[in-house]
């Protein structure tokens, strides 16, 4: 039943005019990337810093926003015969596939053109990826608090400690134990922060990973082998189930 | 129709229903009325299954409401603000509801009908007046032939004429023995349209008898006049 929800909420979307922004904005800093730059690898890690900047972002802010809005909508739903699992999930599939749609249509389409081989699957995959977890931490942040400005402040910081600060705090960990063997824990490290994992996935299929020193050794030896990348996508997969099943949990519950 | 057992809601500290007591038989029909706050839209929602109540049940048709949402079948709900996804055009929300509801009998579409809503089913949600998408609520409402219609602040923006046209329709479906639930601060709106009343005065319901009932009372022709009659009687 919940495909009938998804369905119509995908097309409501699809007229949305920041959607119709976000695909443009892929578009042309896709097309440009690829055409300014010569060398392949290049172009895909450009690319890459760019989609790994603003997906998230779009994703998180406008599932908020999307769902503090349709709140008397949900009510309506709600009124009707279905059963409140089912309504969560047709909303949540419902944004996830016109992001989705959205950015294969933006970014999609030059990097099947211009990047050839597996990479280019792979940056898709990510993409997409990060599209999905995005969209479901925005669902967890929206259950959170009744409040619009709060619910898009936190994805904010969401967005802002994932991007940003997580980074720093890894950096500054480095430091702290530069003096000890920390390696190994650093890939484990990486597992928090859906983001880096993304990034070093598609590090490690270029060669430009040599230039990470004895880490991306690491790095490599462990995401590189085929269990190694198994092991990442499922935990980018959890990254997508968590937050959206603890969020359904809450709606289930939740007065409305 | 409706029984209500022992109801209380909490928000945090703040008790919203106390003990509520309460049974809705078909064929009548409700108004629920009382000041700002008092709790009748959460009372509304509870019935609805949106907000779930601290303590007690509610039962539907003699079956417990609790985990069970195939019961809103039988329900007809009117919200006092509707607000529907922007893009969507009026046409796509009835089909949309429709689709949910999966049904195939014949639909009640009296009040897109008189309301002209036909015409504009290919004008958008967003652009729609404040009137209008009440218009879309009211017709939604009665679209499936419910048994029970909860109707929120059902006149609140529209038009005199328009708001004529659902108390009409309200009046015939009563006859037709159906349950109607109506909450409304119009008093004089309500008089040629409601059987019984119900009081709810922060949290706890103060009476609950029929019109004629409340009439003979207070020795009052109007419903206005008795409800005042009764708010001047407890500030003596």
């Amino acid at each position: 039943m919940f495909n009938k929800i998804q369905k119509f909420i995908f097309s409501d979307i699809l007229n949305n005019r920041i959607i119709l922004a976000y695909t443009l904005l892929l578009a042309v800093l896709s097309w440009s990337v690829f055409n300014i730059e010569d060398d392949g690898n290049k172009g895909v890690l450009t690319l890459l810093n760019i989609i790994l900047l603003t997906t998230p972002l779009v994703s998180i802010i406008f599932t908020a926003i999307y769902l503090y809005n349709s709140a008397e909508f949900i009510e309506l739903l709600l009124s009707q015969p279905v059963n409140r699992g089912k309504i969560w999930t047709g909303l949540f599939l419902g944004l996830l596939s016109s992001l989705v749609f959205a950015f294969l249509l933006g970014a999609g389409i030059p990097i099947i053109i211009y990047v050839r081989g597996s990479i280019g699957l792979i940056l898709l995959g990510t993409g997409l990826m990060i599209t999905a977890i995005f969209v479901s931490l925005g669902f967890l942040c929206t259950i959170l608090t009744r409040d619009k400005a709060r619910g898009i402040g936190i994805s904010i910081l969401l967005w802002l400690f994932f991007s940003l600060l997580f980074d720093g705090l890894v950096l500054f960990l480095l430091f702290q134990f530069a003096e000890y063997p920390i390696e190994h824990a650093m890939v484990g490290v990486t597992a928090l922060n859906p983001i880096d994992l993304a990034r070093i996935f598609i590090i490690l299929q270029l060669d430009v990973s040599a230039m990470l020193g004895y880490t991306g050794a690491i790095f490599k030896d462990f995401f590189g082998t085929g269990l190694g990348a198994a092991i990442g996508f499922l935990l980018l997969c959890l990254w997508v189930m968590i937050p959206f099943l603890i969020s359904r949990r809450m709606f289930i519950r939740k007065d409305l | 129709m409706i029984e209500i057992q022992n109801v209380s809601k909490n928000f945090g500290k703040l008790e919203v229903l106390k003990h509520i007591d309460l049974t809705c038989e078909a064929g009548q029909c409700i108004a629920l009325i009382g000041p700002n706050g008092c709790g009748k839209t959460t009372l509304i929602k509870c019935i609805l299954g949106m907000v779930i109540p601290t303590e007690g049940n509610i039962r539907f048709k003699g079956k417990d409401i609790s985990n069970d949402y195939a019961y809103r079948h039988d329900i007809g709900y009117m919200p006092q603000v509707g607000r529907y996804p922007d893009n969507m055009t009026i046409g796509q929300v009835f089909d949309m509801i429709r689709d949910i509801r999966s049904v195939k009998e014949t639909l009640d579409e009296e009040l897109v009908e008189k309301f002209a809503l036909r015409d504009m089913r290919e004008k958008k949600m967003r652009t729609l007046s404040g009137g209008t998408v009440q218009k879309v609520s009211a017709s939604l409402s009665f679209l499936f032939t419910p048994e029970v219609l909860i109707l929120d602040e059902p006149t609140a923006g529209l038009d005199p004429l328009a708001s004529e046209i659902l108390k009409e329709k309200i009046i015939r479906e009563k006859g037709k023995g159906k349950l109607v639930l109506i909450t409304s601060h119009l008093l004089s709106e309500l008089d040629d349209l409601v059987t019984h009343i119900i009081m709810m005065q922060e949290g706890e319901i103060r009476f609950f008898m029929p019109v004629t009932e409340l009439k003979n009372a207070t020795h009052t022709d109007s419903l206005a006049k008795a409800i005042t009659h009764i708010l001047k009687r407890d500030d003596v």
